[in-house]
């Protein structure tokens, strides 16, 4: 049997869900032994393939990289996992939105608050330029599977993948969905 | 007084002529999920979470304010009102800024907990991402509007409890909110007895003891429930 | 006051009539076209003319056809003909013109003169009990309303009926309340009659009672209540002190909107001039009855047109809704019985007490008794004011009185009761006007505001018309209601500008049905009906607003 091609995304988030999916600890091997990781931060793969089966999407849709990522990588996968508060509903990342758009929060961030003379950085091509406005994954295209927490637990985590690999779709008990 | 005999939810029940469907149902432990509701204060059948089907009648009661009556036959968990009870936690999150994760109630939530009932893992709705204030100009408490759903828990409980109405809410609508006095800072209301009483029955972290950090704001509803019980049943044990 | 010093009063205004008389509409419509203007002209050129013996003008409401206004009716009692002449759409400029005519007998030469045309189905197809005297009798005085047979019907159910039997007669008349729901309105004041409040037997006061008016006209093209309080406000005040002797009660309140300056002015001058005579405030007409009554105005709240929202108003609260029960029947203002019923039911009132339960019953359908008021507004050459029969059909109101839509264009839909309402389509115009049968077309009688639609009326633009209403006028107490408009008039927006997918449709629809059943007030309640109904008639329409998925 050919193993379950797995892979993970790192959006608008502060890859606090990557790191708790480390948490995994030893499991880690298991899943190793049923799936291949075949994108990653966690590896070097520079491109998103073709043809992945299950793939964990941490973090919000903050910027236009984000964007075009997402568009991608679901066109690529088969079943898309939000992974995590951000993810799920925005959460920190989306802490900014109340503020207004990317021109109030640049402001915020770099002209109020710094006592030093105040610059918005601008890098065309190096850094992404920000949305107006940070979404959850699910408001930007259509995700199978909800992971909330922040982090979510490994166990949590565990629980999801665990029931992919035996063909079956998630079902997280009301005790595993809280969110925070 | 005279007893009642009602069926909810195909479990016989009697309770007290004068008793809610609500407090009959919690007396017979059957848990209908509430979030305005706040013993010891006057209901106010804003939330409707507590919203349930009555055989004979079309429309949906709210089992706080609806008083049981002699063989009535309720269902308070049907697969449409929790689809109901779903969307109306869901428009919560949407409405306002709830972060969990960077919450002072974080884990001591009742609209998280609520959330976590109703089998909630992400909004449909629209995020709204309103614009709203924190006053934390009071010296024992603060106020996240943020994080207020309207239940008007601590308008109910500084005039009913404490008798003394800083609360009220302004506005209409989605922009409705709460205030202290004539829309003045918290710390500047010449009425505020600072008793914490709003505090100790906020569900959310939108009131909060000034110093808590995120997960730390516990809300001491014995607090109210002491009082309460000191009032009204004549009970002064802890 | 007695019955022969009211008598007297009729008399001397009957006999102070001349035998030419200018009416000159000084309602709100006619007044915002500078109908005092040319009431003013209309005198000084009867003046000019000498013929102030014979020629009397007098300001008047509401004479129906609103959009041709300033309206000025002139009747002639020397002439055999009976019917009088309308001139429409009359600047100060054309008094002259108008007295002119009378001097020569002839019919009017100047072109610029314009006459209605009274034998138009317009007019001659409205029956009118409620406007009887509107556009007749002068409203700010109240001897041109006793002369009318006013406050006859009073007099007579203080001195020839008992408490049961007013209330039987209302209930055998029929009459259900004119604010919407058509609840029996004999019934209601049945209810209450009968009600007793813990509060008044703790303070011995068990037979406290209120009669409040709800005045709070507020659905977008709805004008019937105000005016009826701008042309004949005696009529209103008439019916609550009748209904206020059949509950036992002996305070009312008319609660009236803000934005009602004019309402508002004829009624003040209008109880002061009835208390004057005695016809409110202590002992009313001799008898140990008293009635006294109270404006209260709204401070522009469309919320507090629901009753519970309304009493709290009232009271000097946030004018917030409460779950019913307790009904205003049984625990109102303050805690006591209270009868709230519409402008239009109370003025229904004093006809049916004069005339009898039986005509009254013998006018409408078998379950819809009697007539009812309607706007007539949107894309329809005449747009006014009409009272119809109930079972009247919406064909005939709009292809025959309203004289079809305006512009060669063809109707496409009618929109009744506001905001709570929905939309009927054309194939449903020959549905005869009564509660069921509104209901039955998923729209609702509602207060009488009746908007037409042509084929360039889009109707997603109407559903989101109406949920920016109601989120706008959301109190915000309950959360379906407060959050579920918000969402609803995006996602309408969202449709509207062609970005929306069929699961935005389905959670359009979802949203719908939650808040409609998990509202708390009868605004929340209704406030998918617009979407609803144009969904059952003109869903085509949202689906060609549907952006194709695979955009996405």
């Amino acid at each position: 049997m050919s193993r379950v091609k797995l892979a993970t995304v790192w959006l608008g988030g502060c890859s606090g869900c990557h790191m708790s999916f480390l948490d995994l600890d030893e499991w880690l091997f298991d899943l190793a032994a049923q799936a291949e990781l075949v994108y990653s931060p966690f590896m070097d793969a520079k491109v998103y393939p073709e043809g992945v089966d299950v793939v964990l999407v941490e973090g919000a849709i903050a910027n236009q990289e984000h964007l075009e990522t997402i568009c991608t990588v679901r066109a690529r996968s088969r079943l898309l996992i939000s992974f995590g508060d951000c993810a799920v509903t925005g959460n920190v990342t989306a802490l900014r939105n109340p503020l207004g758009g990317v021109e109030a929060v640049l402001q915020r961030c770099y002209g109020g608050t710094v006592e030093a003379q105040g610059q918005i950085p601008a890098e065309p091509g190096i850094v992404p330029p920000l949305l107006d406005r940070v979404t959850p994954v699910h408001a930007v295209v259509p995700v199978d599977v909800y992971l909330p927490g922040c982090p979510p637990p490994a166990d949590r985590i565990r629980t999801v993948l665990e029931s992919l690999l035996q063909g079956e779709t998630p079902r997280l008990e009301k005790s595993q969905i809280r969110f925070g | 007084m005279t007893v009642k005999t009602l069926t909810i939810n195909d479990q016989l029940i009697s309770a007290r002529e004068a008793e809610t469907i609500l407090q009959a149902a919690q007396e017979a432990g059957i848990q209908i999920p509430t979030l305005c509701y706040l013993a010891g204060v006057s209901e106010v059948g804003a939330c409707r979470l507590c919203l349930v089907e009555i055989s004979g009648s079309h429309k949906l009661q709210p089992a706080c304010v609806t008083k049981v009556a002699e063989g009535m036959v309720i269902q308070t968990n049907s697969e449409r009102l929790q689809n109901y009870r779903r969307m109306i936690i869901e428009m919560l999150f949407a409405e306002g800024n709830h972060v969990c994760s960077v919450c002072v109630s974080n884990g001591h939530c009742e609209l998280q907990n609520l959330a976590v009932e109703m089998g909630m893992d992400h909004v449909r709705l629209e995020y709204q991402f309103p614009h709203r204030t924190v006053d934390v100009s009071h010296d024992r408490f603060g106020i996240d509007h943020n994080r207020c759903v309207l239940c008007t828990r601590c308008v109910r409980v500084c005039d009913e409890l404490e008798g003394v109405h800083t609360w009220d809410v302004a506005g209409r609508g989605a922009k409705s909110h709460v205030i202290t006095d004539l829309n003045q800072p918290w710390g500047t209301s010449s009425t505020c007895t600072a008793c914490g009483k709003c505090v100790a029955a906020c569900p959310t972290g939108a009131l909060f003891d000034q110093g808590s950090t995120v997960g730390e704001m516990v809300h001491d509803r014995a607090r109210i429930e002491f009082i309460v019980n000191a009032r009204q049943k004549r009970q002064w044990q802890l | 006051m007695d019955f022969p010093e009211l008598l007297a009063i009729a008399n001397q205004e009957r006999q102070s009539q001349k035998a030419i008389r200018i009416r000159c509409c000084v309602a709100a419509g006619c007044l915002s076209s500078n109908s005092l203007v040319v009431k003013e002209r209309l005198e000084i050129a009867v003046t000019e003319a000498g013929l102030v013996d014979c020629v009397k003008v007098s300001g008047v409401g509401c004479m129906r056809l609103c959009c041709q206004g300033p309206l000025v009716q002139v009747d002639d009692s020397t002439q055999s003909e009976g019917v009088g002449i309308l001139y429409k759409a009359v600047t100060p400029d054309h008094a002259p013109a108008i007295v002119s005519t009378l001097q020569s007998l002839a019919a009017p030469e100047s072109p610029y003169l314009q006459q209605a045309d009274l034998r138009h189905p317009f007019f001659t197809q409205q029956q009118a009990i409620v406007l009887e005297n509107s556009g007749i009798i002068d409203p700010e005085r109240i001897e041109s309303y006793i002369a009318a047979e006013g406050y006859h019907a009073l007099h007579h159910v203080l001195r020839e009926m008992s408490s049961n039997q007013v209330i039987n007669e209302i209930m055998r008349s029929g009459l259900r309340g004119r604010g919407g729901a058509g609840y029996p309105t004999g019934l209601k004041w049945a209810t209450v009659a009968k009600a007793m409040s813990p509060q008044g037997e703790a303070l011995r006061t068990a037979n406290h009672k209120f009669v409040v008016c709800n005045a709070d006209e507020g659905d977008p093209g709805a004008f019937m209540d105000r005016s009826i309080l701008e042309s004949d406000p005696h009529r209103v005040l008439e019916g609550m002190a009748i209904a206020a002797y059949a509950i036992g009660a002996s305070q009312g309140y008319i609660y009236i909107r803000a934005e009602y300056p004019l309402a508002i002015q004829r009624l003040q001058i209008a109880i002061h001039q009835a208390q004057k005579l005695g016809l409110l405030g202590s002992r009313v007409f001799d008898s140990p009855f008293d009635f006294r009554i109270d404006l209260r105005m709204g401070a522009g709240a469309y919320v507090c047109g629901e009753e519970t929202a309304l009493m709290a108003s009232i009271e000097g609260k946030r004018g917030i809704p409460s779950p019913r029960p307790p009904y205003p029947a049984e625990r109102g203002l303050w805690g006591f019985p209270t009868l709230i019923n519409n402008v239009e039911t109370f003025a229904n009132v004093p006809p049916i007490i004069r005339k009898g339960a039986d005509w009254y019953a013998s006018i409408g359908t078998e379950k819809s008794k009697g007539t009812k008021v309607f706007a007539l507004a949107g894309k329809i050459r005449n747009t006014g004011l009409i009272e119809v029969p109930m079972g009247t059909t919406i064909r005939q109101i709009v292809e025959e009185m309203g004289g079809g839509v305006s512009a060669g264009g063809v109707a496409k839909a009618v929109q009744t009761g506001g905001p709570s309402g929905g939309c009927i389509p054309a194939s449903a115009f020959d549905t005869p006007v009564d509660y069921e049968s509104l209901t039955q077309l998923g729209s609702i009688m509602g207060s009488g505001g009746m908007i037409v639609m042509d084929q360039s009326t889009r109707m997603v633009d109407v559903a989101h018309y109406f949920m920016e209403f109601c989120r706008d006028e959301s109190c915000g107490k309950c959360i379906p209601c407060r959050v579920g408009t918000v969402q609803l008039y995006q996602l309408l927006s969202k449709i509207r500008e062609g970005k929306a997918t069929p699961a935005d449709l389905d959670l359009l629809e979802e949203l719908c049905d939650m808040v409609k059943y998990t509202s708390l007030c009868g605004l929340g309640q209704s406030a998918p009906n617009p979407v609803l109904s144009t969904l059952r008639y003109f869903r085509n329409e949202y689906e060609a607003l549907m952006m194709n998925s695979n955009e996405s």
